[in-house]
């Protein structure tokens, strides 16, 4: 692992608002290169608003945003993707009527054309064989475990150093979820930093290195994630102590 | 003529009114599938190309029927001419978009729409003081070549529509399929926001797909011209209309249906002129749309709401 202790990601006291509605509230996170951070929280508690924050899909109304020591809150998305930010989307939303290889292109849409994009593509289909097999297949018509491959491999096809993923786990089956999370570790050992919201608390605290946890747009209680596995409120609130955890 | 002969004779027409409304069409539905914006400003766009056209064929001291071309400099006129209605009309809608309807772009509901109403006035206006409002001759420097398929004749002219429309729709399609910049416009049409986070400039995209769309519609203008001898100040409303319909019939936001839809009402058109009457076509090409917009909105080669899952 390369976590070498000096950030990639830093928010400082981020305030975004959507109308009147206060999305995330003095925000900060930090993220060290090398690092898997997940970022917890229930439903409608800024996690995806931070994911769009970061890829500059909504702009924070105060505060900054540094990418490996850039501000970045005013850049254009191009060009943060083009820094080397890449998402891995709610819901995988691949092109649906595009083919996977041609999904896999538009990953690589701000990368030069030629070898460096057929060595990316090769480190793709060995990542994902299945992804291989359906590289003529529409995005569309691929079930939601292959879909979140082609998704992970088309953030994959940017050279991103960081990959912001909004729930990962969505939608997939046990089975599905268990490779992504493989897969996940396998790319951050490869050098990629990982910023990742879930709901899946228990997964995400198993691979992750430190985690946040939202509420109501307000960061609530950070930590690293050995610290968080052990915490009651999460315990209580996340990890199923006292629920039916659905996702597990 | 037999009526086989003269069905085979308005099949012809029909095909070449076809392909100018398929050009014109594919402008809406770029446009449309792109911003979800129904361009208005089109129609007009069309009608200043087909007098971007007859300026430029004038240029050549063509004027009426009475000068005929052949050969290089017949290919030459021609093509000089396509080139500069199309260029022109591309320059207006790239002008159209980034001046008037991009500081729009963030405003929510119809204004951007009502907008392009406007621009179509302008335009309409602007050539109605220059030019007037009486009906001018389009110059066509064409030899009467004819060839005759059964009872019916295949004019020279028809053959330029046709051979003129197939490499701009070919030319279209690789564009879209094929190249860099074609991709991101289906990308952004199928999840604009997905799009923008792979890195792509959606204000280029929205840039290229007026100008693409326009200059179509400037080679629409000049089939116009050339097909009917004629232009003048309101061709716009009609023949944007039917091609606005043969976008809907089609499916709009997609491409090959606004070709097939485009097709389709030139063929409605020149037959149901032949069976049932001219003054009946409006009718049976709208009531064609009312239905098509009843029994199936998405049209014929549309698709349901994209599945984004």
């Amino acid at each position: 692992m390369s976590r070498d202790g000096s950030l990639l990601l830093e928010f400082t006291n981020v305030n975004t608002y959507y109308g009147d509605l206060h999305a995330l509230k003095n925000v900060n996170y930090t993220i060290g290169k090398g690092e898997i951070v997940s970022l917890l929280g229930g439903n409608a508690c800024g996690k995806s608003t931070t994911m769009k924050t970061i890829m500059g899909i909504v702009r924070p109304a105060t505060g900054t945003v540094i990418f490996d020591g850039k501000p970045i809150e005013k850049l254009p998305t191009s060009e943060r993707v083009k820094l080397g930010i890449a998402p891995v989307l709610e819901a995988r939303r691949l092109f649906p009527r595009m083919t996977v290889y041609e999904n896999l292109e538009m990953g690589a849409y701000t990368q030069p054309r030629g070898a460096r994009f057929s060595e990316d593509l090769e480190r793709v289909y060995s990542l994902f064989p299945r992804v291989k097999e359906r590289r003529n297949q529409l995005g569309g018509t691929l079930s939601g475990g292959e879909q979140q491959m082609v998704a992970i491999g088309r953030a994959l096809m940017a050279r991103p150093r960081l990959i912001c993923m909004d729930e990962p786990s969505m939608g997939l089956s046990p089975l599905y979820v268990e490779q992504v999370f493989d897969i996940i570790q396998e790319i951050n050992k490869q050098g990629t930093t990982i910023f990742m919201v879930e709901q899946n608390a228990n997964m995400a605290l198993s691979i992750a290195h430190r985690a946040y946890v939202l509420q109501t747009g307000a960061v609530v209680l950070s930590g690293t994630a050995a610290e968080l596995r052990v915490n009651p409120l999460i315990r209580e609130a996340y990890l199923g102590e006292l629920k039916v955890d659905v996702a597990a | 003529m037999t009526t086989a002969d003269l069905f085979l004779q308005q099949a012809i027409n029909g095909l070449s009114l076809g392909a100018m409304y398929s050009l014109l069409a594919l402008g809406f539905t770029l446009v449309y599938g792109i911003m979800e914006l129904i361009n208005f400003s089109h129609f007009n766009v069309f009608m200043v190309g087909s007098f971007v056209a007859m300026v430029t064929l004038q240029m050549f001291g063509l004027s009426g029927q009475d000068t005929i071309l052949t050969g290089l400099p017949l290919v030459g006129v021609m093509l000089v001419a396509f080139l500069a209605s199309m260029t022109l009309c591309g320059a207006i809608g790239v002008a159209i978009e980034r001046f008037l309807l991009r500081p729009l772009r963030a405003v929510k509901g119809p204004a951007a729409m009502i907008t392009t109403i406007g621009v179509s006035y302008v335009l309409f206006n602007a050539v109605l003081l220059s030019i007037g409002a009486d009906s001018k001759n389009f110059p066509n420097p064409l030899p009467p070549l004819t060839f005759a398929i059964g009872g019916a004749v295949l004019r020279l002219r028809e053959i330029l529509i046709w051979i003129i429309s197939l490499v701009l729709m070919g030319g279209l399609t690789y564009f879209v399929q094929f190249t860099r910049l074609g991709k991101a416009m289906r990308a952004t049409a199928q999840d604009p926001e997905a799009a923008r986070m792979m890195g792509v400039e959606v204000d280029r995209v929205v840039m290229t797909a007026f100008f693409v769309g326009s200059a179509l519609a400037g080679a629409s203008g000049m089939i116009f011209g050339l097909y009917y001898n004629l232009s003048k100040v309101d061709i716009g409303f009609a023949a944007g209309l039917r091609a606005f319909t043969a976008a809907v019939l089609g499916g709009i936001g997609n491409v090959p249906g606004a070709m097939v839809g485009g097709v389709l009402i030139g063929l409605i058109e020149a037959l149901s002129g032949q069976v049932v009457g001219t003054a009946w076509t409006d009718v049976i090409i709208f009531g064609i749309l009312v239905l098509v917009l009843v029994f199936k909105p998405v049209g014929l080669m549309g698709r349901v709401a994209p599945n984004k899952s």
